[in-house]
């Protein structure tokens, strides 16, 4: 049986030897989506892969899935914040776009040749 | 479901809800591991903040740039014998760090069975993976940019916001690498010498929190900066 006792966390192998071959799957899996075309297809399966792949290395390599809930929140609760900067930033993201499509509408050439203007 | 037994004040290890309220309210220590397992935590979650910074940042310049954004697929691409494969080292990188991180998982499992010999040869090995992580890293910068001609201010193919966020990023993803190979190849030695027959293997745990926190890191970077 898995468990976390006062000596540490001690689990079978056979366990570790699974989520290991699993993240090796869908690292293969994530790496596949590069053939795919742009679109919400890929941009779905790599963050879907990457959620995968992120929650069986906290879960299990790092143990979380056998604390204490109150060390749980502790450290998964505050990123959530970090959500909010996100939407922030990526309307802001876009406000600047639009406004320098509107001042700034030369050519679209890479930085260093465009024409004087 | 196996429940936690962690070290506990007598009668305070409800699972659940309650069982945080008696964690964070009783007058005694809350979180219920060793100080430095908790501390290594702590570390990560504002680890965790620096680099999702980064990230927002990649992504509002990306977004807010009307220049085409280089195509990291090509970008990252290598010829090999005249095939043109896309992000074939970057792939190669993500199963060096995926490798490295199973080895470490296991070195923790040695650990606190007591087998030192095991779980130091584990260590020494996750720190050989990560040195080789570095080495490939090394190797994509300076493609990138002694041929590709990529500058934090500009490059050929594209936003110049690109080379920035790139070294930025991945430089300071680099350094993570290159500080827990450093960690780890310590932590090892002592190991090995027994250092921590009476202390216990906590020790090695906690440095593989922090290398299972790299190999994290590395899948949110794929994903958003070389994939997406």
């Amino acid at each position: 049986m898995s468990e976390a006792t006062a000596t540490g966390q001690q689990h079978p192998l056979k366990l570790y030897f699974a989520i290991w071959i699993l993240l090796f799957v869908l690292s293969a899996a994530s790496y596949a989506t590069d053939f795919l075309d742009h679109g919400f297809v890929r941009w779905g399966l790599i963050l879907l892969f990457m959620t995968l792949k992120a929650g069986f290395i906290i879960a299990i390599f790092m143990h979380m899935r056998w604390e204490r809930l109150a060390l749980i929140y502790a450290i998964l609760g505050p990123p959530v914040v970090l959500l909010v900067l996100i939407g922030l930033m990526a309307v802001e993201g876009e406000y600047t776009e639009l406004t320098r499509l509107d001042f700034f509408s030369a050519p679209l050439v890479p930085a260093g040749h465009e024409a004087a203007h | 479901m196996a429940h936690s037994e962690t070290v506990t004040a007598a009668g305070s290890n409800e699972p659940g809800w309650q069982g945080i309220v008696t964690d964070w309210s009783a007058d005694k220590q809350t979180f219920q591991v060793p100080w430095g397992k908790a501390m290594m935590w702590i570390f990560l979650l504002s680890d965790t903040f620096i680099f999702s910074c980064f990230l927002t940042g990649y992504m509002n310049v990306r977004v807010s740039t009307p220049v085409p954004w280089p195509n990291p697929s090509e970008v990252f691409g290598l010829n090999v014998f005249g095939v043109d494969v896309p992000l074939l080292l970057i792939g190669i990188m993500t199963f060096v760090l995926i490798t490295s991180s199973g080895t470490m998982a296991l070195a923790v499992n040695y650990g606190y069975r007591r087998d030192r010999g095991r779980a130091a040869a584990l260590m020494f090995i996750t720190a050989a993976f990560g040195a080789i992580f570095v080495g490939m890293q090394a190797f994509e910068w300076s493609k990138l940019i002694i041929e590709e001609g990529i500058r934090p201010w500009g490059n050929p193919m594209g936003a110049s916001q690109f080379g920035a966020t790139f070294f930025m990023i991945t430089g300071f993803h680099g350094l993570h690498v290159s500080a827990g190979v450093a960690y780890l190849t310590i932590v090892a030695m002592k190991v090995l010498r027994g250092d921590y027959e009476r202390r216990g293997y906590e020790i090695v745990e906690i440095a593989g929190l922090y290398w299972h926190f790299v190999d994290l890191v590395w899948v949110f970077i794929f994903a958003f900066f070389y994939l997406w």
